[in-house]
């Protein structure tokens, strides 16, 4: 089987990146590993979905409708129920499917985009001293089995980081009937998004505790009991301030990771902050034709951006095929300046600066009044004032051709204004 | 004076509100409106799932089409508990008209085919 464009998943980033490369010349193909499109939306039943997109409030169900509706009238094959097993470059890349319906399967494609969504972090990621009885789950999981399955986890749940997924199943559970007792944030603030926070937590009195984590585990084969302890700035938990919950179910919210793990045989440059690919303002990787967008590349706070980044995949993609001969790079790294975490796109391409670039970026700590520099040779080219700038927020600068003085590195940094 | 936190949107404005109801700090006119119903009759959007006899989608999705009353949440969702679903849906399909007289309709957020009649 040959195609011009393989896109594995087919969530929020797959979906806008397959819309955005439909093109009547193209042979185009989704890879979805799930019975049905639509990704990690599917679980997400809750509303605060496409605003950005659609200027409309929509729950993740009817988020993903909309892609798929639109996906029905173009000219773009779909496999569901099939993973992706291997993946190898040669001139063009070299495919290993698998599905239960069609057993192995083998392709050629000359483009790939990875938009494969992340995973999330599960307690050997944080190492939670105690035993370890059932009733410790990530809260995505607690959260598929609710909305997807129809089964509740636990009665009395304690939660453990104050991430978006956490804070939605907090509520999700106390609004099924359960008791959550509490949510621990190892930071001195709150991961998720503050209007979570508000209609999630302090909604029903959930109290949250900050700058707290969970420093002991009881249970002989289910979860008997759980400490929380608070931590001092080394995040060191501080004796004599353990309490005691009584509870059945442990959710973990503490971080995403992208999932790129099974394309580990492409030599993929990838960035210690982001664990992800490496990529330039077309989002491509430094290996040709290879793309990743989404999740897969860094974990976005609302699935507006991680569309918008799709379609951005899309869209260079499809450049990149169609396109007789490729025009050289001139990259340049993009250098993470003070108070800034990460910046995607790592590189910058100074031969194709046809379009504005978009960065986008996160920052190390929370500030009430921040101002953010783009920095070239020494001298500012951009600078734009914000107000609440906090790490679990992603920030975005876009910078224009005419923005930039030379073809040298450029840095972004924030400096606190008081 | 009220300090608030904008719940419209992901956006999340930090409003201020004093005792005439004048609202600052939004940056678009849905957070005025939701400062001045959350200090006189605070309003929430359900999101939950109501039951089906589909084995491949043992779960519908439904939402309110509009707020309700914050004290009638409890309500709806006890409501919904006992509501199975044995027919096709599609979205935006009305699952329960005018729920408990708010004038609100509970909708399918998802498409829903029954590929197996389940026996009961």
């Amino acid at each position: 089987m040959n195609i011009d464009l393989t896109i594995i998943g087919g969530g929020a980033a797959g979906l806008a990146a397959a819309l955005a490369a439909s093109d009547q010349k193209l042979k185009i193909l989704i890879i979805e590993r799930e019975p049905r499109l639509g990704g990690i939306l599917n679980q997400c039943i809750h509303n605060g979905f496409g605003l950005h997109m659609f200027q409309e409030e929509l729950t993740g169900p009817e988020y993903a409708h909309r892609f798929i509706e639109s996906l029905q009238e173009k000219h773009i094959d779909i496999l569901l129920g099939t993973t992706v097993i291997d993946i190898q470059k040669k001139d063009d890349f070299h495919i290993t499917l698998t599905s239960e319906k069609d057993g192995y399967q083998h392709l050629i494609s000359k483009a790939v985009i990875i938009a494969s969504g992340c995973y999330e972090r599960t307690r050997g990621a944080v190492q939670i001293p105690g035993e370890r009885p059932k009733g410790i789950m990530p809260a995505g999981s607690a959260q598929r089995y609710l909305n997807m399955e129809g089964y509740l986890v636990g009665k009395r749940v304690f939660i453990l980081g104050s991430g978006d997924i956490g804070l939605i199943m907090a509520r999700r559970m106390t609004l099924e009937g359960a008791e959550v007792l509490g949510v621990a944030e190892l930071m001195p603030y709150s991961n998720g998004l503050t209007r979570n926070i508000v209609q999630c937590l302090n909604d029903f009195d959930i109290p949250l505790y900050l700058s707290h984590t969970v420093t002991n585990i009881k249970g002989k084969d289910v979860l008997e009991q759980i400490t929380i302890q608070q931590v001092d700035d080394r995040f060191e938990p501080i004796p004599g301030t353990e309490k005691v919950f009584e509870v059945d179910t442990l959710l973990l919210s503490i971080g995403l990771i992208p999932d790129v793990g099974l394309f580990d045989s492409l030599q993929m440059q990838k960035s210690p902050m982001t664990k992800s690919a490496i990529v330039d303002q077309s989002l491509m990787t430094n290996v040709k034709g290879l793309f990743v967008c989404g999740n897969a590349l860094h974990v976005h706070d609302l699935v507006d951006w991680v569309s918008k980044e799709g379609e951005k995949a899309g869209k260079y993609a499809k450049a990149y095929i169609l396109e007789e001969e490729q025009r050289l790079k001139d990259l340049k790294s993009v250098i993470v300046g003070p108070n800034i975490r990460y910046v995607v796109p790592h590189m910058i391409d100074f031969n194709h600066l046809d379009e504005p670039i978009q960065c986008s970026f996160r920052v190390t700590k929370k500030m009430a009044l921040g101002l953010f520099k783009v920095i070239q040779n020494g001298k500012v080219i951009i600078q734009k004032k914000a107000k609440y700038i906090a790490p679990a927020e992603m920030e975005n600068i876009v910078i224009k051709k005419e923005d930039f003085i030379s073809n040298d590195p450029i840095e972004i940094s924030l400096e606190e204004l008081a | 004076m009220k300090e608030l936190t904008c719940i419209v949107c992901p956006v999340s404005c930090h409003l201020t509100v004093d005792d005439s109801l004048k609202v600052v700090g939004n940056r678009c006119p849905r957070g005025e409106k939701y400062a001045i119903v959350e200090m006189t009759s605070p309003k929430r959007m359900i999101t939950t799932t109501v039951k089906t006899t589909s084995t491949d989608c043992p779960r519908l999705s439904v939402k309110t089409k509009d707020p309700v009353p914050k004290e009638l949440v409890f309500k709806i969702l006890e409501y919904l508990s006992d509501v199975i679903i044995q027919k096709d849906v599609n979205i935006g399909d009305v699952i329960v008209s005018d729920i408990f007289s708010t004038g609100v309709d509970i909708v399918a957020t998802k498409a829903m085919i029954q590929h197996d009649e389940v026996k009961r």
